[in-house]
């Protein structure tokens, strides 16, 4: 009997890792609030978290279709797949200025803070998830 | 680990935040600094921001192989300051030790209303990039938590 970690640990571990990296999109747009001519910037959290689990198009369809990324079949060892987990600069969208100002910048700082502040909670959420399933794991080891 | 990299996001925004405070405070401290001639006299000065890729932010070497796509944090450099154009305010005051065989003195072209705005910006966004570094620090020591009972 083996441990495997990616099915021990479902959706989580790539969750995490993926509220992480937008934590530091969402700083750069705070960042440069008075930067002119910057472009704020944000990715669809469940799009590419299912382009990360692997998941094909049938898969997830209940997502909205726009950013939905289509798997590639791959058939043969040499094949290289689409849905591996890189972050690649197309996952990255700009946003739709509310109030556009003059200098070019479209960050709209409370949109951002607001932003960061639930992405800090969905991290902690994400967090609370993966060291249940540690937690879980360590007791049945111990099988106290 | 990305968390690490908000710090130097965050960071050089603060720096550059600071940064435009300072050229606010010399600009309103020098508000009434009059001079006999137009060269002489204090001219406003602003800081101009720029976007720059966090792994350049932090002011260390640089390796290129570092700047990916996944990197796309991206911090704030200062690229210079600009002095104002805006005209000058010559008044005639022939009493005063400076003026010109005319009997005029230059003051500053600093518009103290504009430097006030300019200040209550700087400090509010430095606000927010504090705030963003005390959560991104919540965030990381909460992971480092991971896997312990």
């Amino acid at each position: 009997m083996t441990i495997n970690f990616s099915n021990a640990l479902g959706v989580h571990e790539q969750a995490l890792l993926l509220r992480d990296q937008r934590s530091t999109i969402l700083a750069s747009n705070i960042a440069n609030t008075d930067t002119p001519g910057y472009k704020a910037r944000d990715f669809d959290f469940a799009s590419v978290l299912r382009g990360r689990m692997g998941m094909g198009a049938e898969e997830g369809l209940a997502g909205s279709g726009s950013t939905q990324r289509l798997a590639l079949q791959t058939s043969n060892a040499g094949h290289i797949s689409n849905t591996v987990s890189t972050f690649s600069d197309d996952d990255l969208l700009y946003r739709t200025p509310a109030q556009p100002s003059l200098d070019g910048n479209t960050v709209d700082e409370q949109l951002e803070n607001a932003a960061f502040a639930r992405n800090a909670l969905e991290h902690q959420a994400s967090f609370q998830f993966l060291n249940g399933k540690f937690t879980g794991l360590i007791k049945a080891l111990r099988g106290e | 680990m990305s968390l690490m990299s908000i710090f130097d996001i965050s960071g050089s925004a603060m720096s550059a935040q600071s940064i435009r405070l300072n050229a606010t405070a010399s600009n309103m401290a020098n508000a009434n600094s009059a001079a006999g001639s137009a060269d002489a006299v204090y001219k406003a000065r602003y800081p101009v921001f720029s976007a720059v890729q966090s792994a350049l932010a932090g002011g260390g070497a640089v390796d290129p192989f570092a700047l990916q796509a996944a990197d796309s944090g991206k911090g704030v450099q200062v690229l210079g300051m600009m002095e104002s154009e805006a005209p000058l305010q010559p008044r005639y005051e022939p009493e005063h030790p400076l003026a010109d065989a005319d009997g005029y003195v230059f003051y500053p072209n600093v518009n103290v209303v504009e430097e006030m705005t300019n200040m209550i910006s700087s400090s509010r966004s430095f606000q927010a990039n504090v705030d963003v570094m005390s959560a991104a620090r919540t965030m990381m020591q909460r992971v480092l938590s991971l896997g312990q009972m």
